[in-house]
């Protein structure tokens, strides 16, 4: 009775302890399985380019709409933070900063996670519940191969492109709205961001695409392979797809800016 | 050919199987009968290694399950799922050729198509459905398709997931021939599921019954009307009054 009083709150919190620890070593595991097909053949071709165009090509309106409004938004509030110090001329360059840095690759990638995390997590969850993983199985096809080795790739290189698309139609909304809204005169604005805007500004933003992209397409994978049974199995699996890649995209968005901006 | 001693599957706490004991000799034909929900699709898995067993031993072809190599092992086999599980982001004659295309049985592209053909018309369907994708066709359809898929490499092992289920009696009657001329003709070893007696009579040269979790009953086909056993006469004449418990 004691004894009990003691332990049921001890285990009451080991539980969900060790179920999280649990549930990071398997996503540990299955990553380092399918970083390894990387380099094991076969290749599956087919099912790489087809990923590229649903991942990558499909993603540019998503991804070209999300920058021009945030460009253009974030002009709108440098400039109005900037007439406090009467610094409006920072616009250009903050917006190009601001985006290509931070906002292109963050809003990108979350946007992506949204329509691509969602949609591989529901097709590989739907071929789990209809048993077309078991199929593919007994054809001798490794799931993990076939499936997730091609839409990994495919979304790790797809982002830093999809980023860089976004950098430029965001910065040139920013230049939308500061040459129609705020006055700038246009190749005032375009030499200022130009003159300001650094490369490894702009190569950061794309290698953070690169691990966003990583971290979409795995956790749509990953919550796909492991969905539940029927109907409801999927669509736990594809919102849980949606949440982790988001989160795991903004953890490692911090980390990855004090990795390569601090100090 | 195939043996399995004592072998056990929990799901959760939901004891599936118990203590399933079956023999398959080289090129026979057996068939497992079953109330629906008794593990007979879980049993066909473990074989296949596509579920873990949680204790049991299961040898194919003197070779214990889970040594040697997977890929090797499973390329002997052909498997007709229950939901039939085609591809459906393939058209159907990529889906019956999908061993031909890829790995070790890999053929050039336009044999590989014709062999889907061939097959696909074995199954009764004309070349007109080899460019149709899974979801443009009928249940009874998508199962003959998957059924066309597993015999497509001429597998020495072949399983059947309830191959007669949601199709007509006249299909369901070419595909039990079919299923029968694969296994005298190819000299496969085959294992069927079915609730259909009438496919039993058509494809078994052995029956196995199985109920709560073991196998209650096996023999002969010829033996399984005279056989005293109440499940298997419960079952084989469909009578709601017997040992096999109907409300559940
Ligand atoms: N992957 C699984 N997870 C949990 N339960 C399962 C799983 N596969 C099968 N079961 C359960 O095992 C039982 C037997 O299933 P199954 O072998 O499909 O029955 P049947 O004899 O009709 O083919 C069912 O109650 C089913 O719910
Ligand atoms: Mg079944």
């Amino acid at each position: 009775m004691n004894a009990a009083i003691l332990t049921r709150p001890l285990a009451a919190l080991g539980r969900p302890v060790l179920a999280g620890l649990g549930a990071l070593g398997r996503v540990v595991l299955y990553t380092l399985a399918v970083v390894s097909h990387l380099v094991r053949p076969p290749f599956y071709f087919r099912e790489f380019a087809r990923a590229l165009l649903s991942i990558g090509w499909l993603s540019l309106p998503v991804v070209g709409l999300t920058a021009v409004f945030t460009g253009g938004a974030l002009a709108l509030q440098i400039y109005a933070g900037g007439s406090r110090f009467s610094a409006e001329s920072v616009v250009p360059a903050i917006v190009a900063i601001g985006m290509v840095r931070e906002l292109g690759p963050v809003l990108g990638a979350l946007m992506v996670a949204a329509r691509v995390a969602s949609s591989i997590a529901a097709e590989i969850g739907t071929m789990k519940v209809t048993e077309q993983i078991d199929a593919l199985v007994t054809l001798s096809t490794d799931p993990l191969k076939y499936l997730a080795t091609p839409r990994v790739l495919a979304a790790t290189l797809s982002l830093p492109v999809l980023v860089a698309v976004g950098d430029a139609i965001g910065i040139m909304g920013g230049w939308l709205v500061g040459t129609s809204r705020l006055g700038f005169n246009s190749s005032v604005y375009l030499t200022n961001t130009a003159d300001f805007l650094e490369p490894w500004d702009v190569t950061s933003g794309l290698l953070k695409g690169a691990v966003f992209g990583f971290i979409i397409a795995l956790m749509g994978c990953y919550h796909g392979m492991n969905s539940g049974r029927g109907a409801q199995g999927v669509g736990k699996a594809t919102k849980q797809a949606v949440v982790m890649a988001s989160v795991l995209i903004l953890a490692s968005n911090y980390l990855l800016t004090e990795i390569f901006f601090s100090a | 050919m195939i043996k399995l001693d004592n072998v056990h599957k929990a799901f959760g706490g939901k004891k599936v199987l118990r203590g399933v004991t079956l023999e398959v000799p080289q090129g026979e034909s057996m068939v497992i009968i079953g109330g629906s929900g008794t593990g007979k699709s879980v049993t066909l898995k473990c074989i296949l290694g596509l579920v873990e067993p949680d204790a049991g031993t299961i040898v194919v072809a003197g070779q214990r399950m889970g040594r040697g190599d997977r890929e090797a092992f499973l390329s002997r086999f052909g498997m007709l799922f229950q939901g039939a599980a085609l591809f459906d982001s393939l058209p159907v004659w990529q889906n019956v050729a999908f061993r031909l295309l890829r790995g070790h049985q890999k053929r050039p592209h336009s044999e590989a198509r014709a062999i889907a053909i061939e097959k696909l018309r074995r199954v009764g369907l004309g070349p007109e459905t080899a460019d149709l994708f899974p979801a443009e066709l009928s249940g009874g359809m998508q199962k003959r398709v998957g059924l066309a898929r597993a015999i497509a490499a001429d597998p020495s092992i072949i399983f059947f997931d309830e191959p007669t289920t949601g199709l007509d009696p006249i299909m369901a009657g070419v595909i039990n021939d079919l299923i029968r001329e694969i296994v005298v003709e190819m000299g496969a070893t085959a294992i069927t599921i079915t609730h259909d007696m009438s496919s039993v009579r058509a494809i078994a040269d052995d029956v196995a019954m199985l109920h709560d979790g073991v196998i209650k009953w096996t023999g002969t086909v010829g033996e399984m009307d005279g056989c005293d056993d109440p499940y298997v006469q419960q079952f084989i004449h469909g009578r709601a009054e017997g040992p096999i418990e109907t409300l559940r």
